[in-house]
């Protein structure tokens, strides 16, 4: 076990070759479940569209078709003899986004400002329904009523009558100062 | 980088004719507490330099313009001369017009920065026949 060094793990791959552990990602990421996103092969080089890193690792079209190889040919001689078009093709050819196009805006705050307003409208549906299903009944004592009488039986034992409560009622005329 | 604006202006000594523009860019790039600050010139020859390498290869022109526009400066049309010349020496159009791109994007806010860059490149642009983004259409989403 001990003589197992990484030297010799690592012969031990190289012969069983290492296209088995190069297969592409999908095959890697199915344990079965049937159908799987793609997902990007990261161990080999990326393509990117960012701002701050203008040139990606690879060109955005790796399978080239005849005319697209023929103009590359052409590229490899004066510039000049482009057409615009050709140029532009080129470009597209390298690269999946123009700057303009990255620095898009998306419209993506409308999204969020409309989920928000969404969820906070659900929020009141479900505060609505529990008004009436979950809280229990009102209790008497906040009845008008009820809520006379105990002021008034308040006023009758002068709570706080130097600068509370009833200070602040006139005993002589029955109303509030 | 365009510090170097200020100081032509004050030494007069390109032509007085063309209206620069004035930058307060702040200076050099890397603040060591010891050792020489490199200049905004050696900084530009050494960029110049690299990206003057006759067998320049495709990995090295890809780290050097992004090295270079992770930088926190707009480089000096000389140095973007040397890149695309790079470019054309590599047959490689279109990263000479993403260079051109990710120069006007550096420039941010500082709208007259660009225009006077291309105004800088347009003979190198004109013999090498790299078209702007503008002359093709790209710089409109």
């Amino acid at each position: 076990m001990l003589h197992l060094t990484a030297g010799r793990v690592g012969g031990l791959l190289s012969r069983r070759g290492v296209a088995a552990f190069s297969s592409s990602s999908v095959k890697m990421a199915s344990h079965g479940h049937g159908e799987v996103t793609e997902q990007a092969d990261m161990s080999v080089p990326m393509y990117w569209d960012r701002l701050d890193t203008p040139l990606p690792d690879r060109p955005y079209k790796d399978t080239l078709s005849s005319t697209d190889k023929s103009l590359k040919q052409k590229e490899k001689g004066p510039w000049n003899n482009l057409s615009k078009e050709e140029k532009l093709a080129l470009y597209r050819m390298t690269f999946k986004e123009s700057f303009a196009e990255m620095k898009k805006p998306t419209g993506e705050w409308k999204t969020v400002v409309g989920g928000i307003f969404f969820f906070i409208g659900f929020t009141g549906l479900v505060v609505l329904w529990q008004r009436y299903y979950v809280y229990p009944p009102h209790p008497r004592t906040l009845d008008e009523e009820w809520q006379a009488m105990q002021v008034k039986r308040m006023l009758d034992m002068r709570v706080n009558p130097v600068e509370g409560f009833s200070a602040k009622w006139d005993y002589e005329k029955g109303q509030w100062k | 980088m365009f510090r170097a604006a200020l100081r032509l202006s004050v030494s007069g000594a390109r032509s007085l004719t063309r209206s620069r523009p004035q930058y307060t860019a702040s200076v050099a790039a890397r603040s060591y507490s010891h050792g020489k600050q490199e200049t905004d010139e050696e900084f530009d020859a050494r960029w110049v330099t690299y990206f003057s390498k006759p067998d320049i290869d495709a990995w090295e022109l890809r780290k050097g313009m992004n090295t270079l526009i992770g930088y926190d400066l707009v480089p000096e049309p000389k140095i973007l001369e040397a890149a695309l010349r790079a470019c054309r020496r590599l047959d490689d159009l279109a990263s000479a017009i993403r260079i051109l791109e990710a120069v006007k994007d550096k420039a941010g806010p500082h709208k007259e920065i660009y225009p006077y860059v291309i105004q800088e490149l347009q003979p190198t642009l004109s013999e090498l026949g790299i078209p702007t983004p503008e002359e093709l259409g790209i710089d409109k989403a």
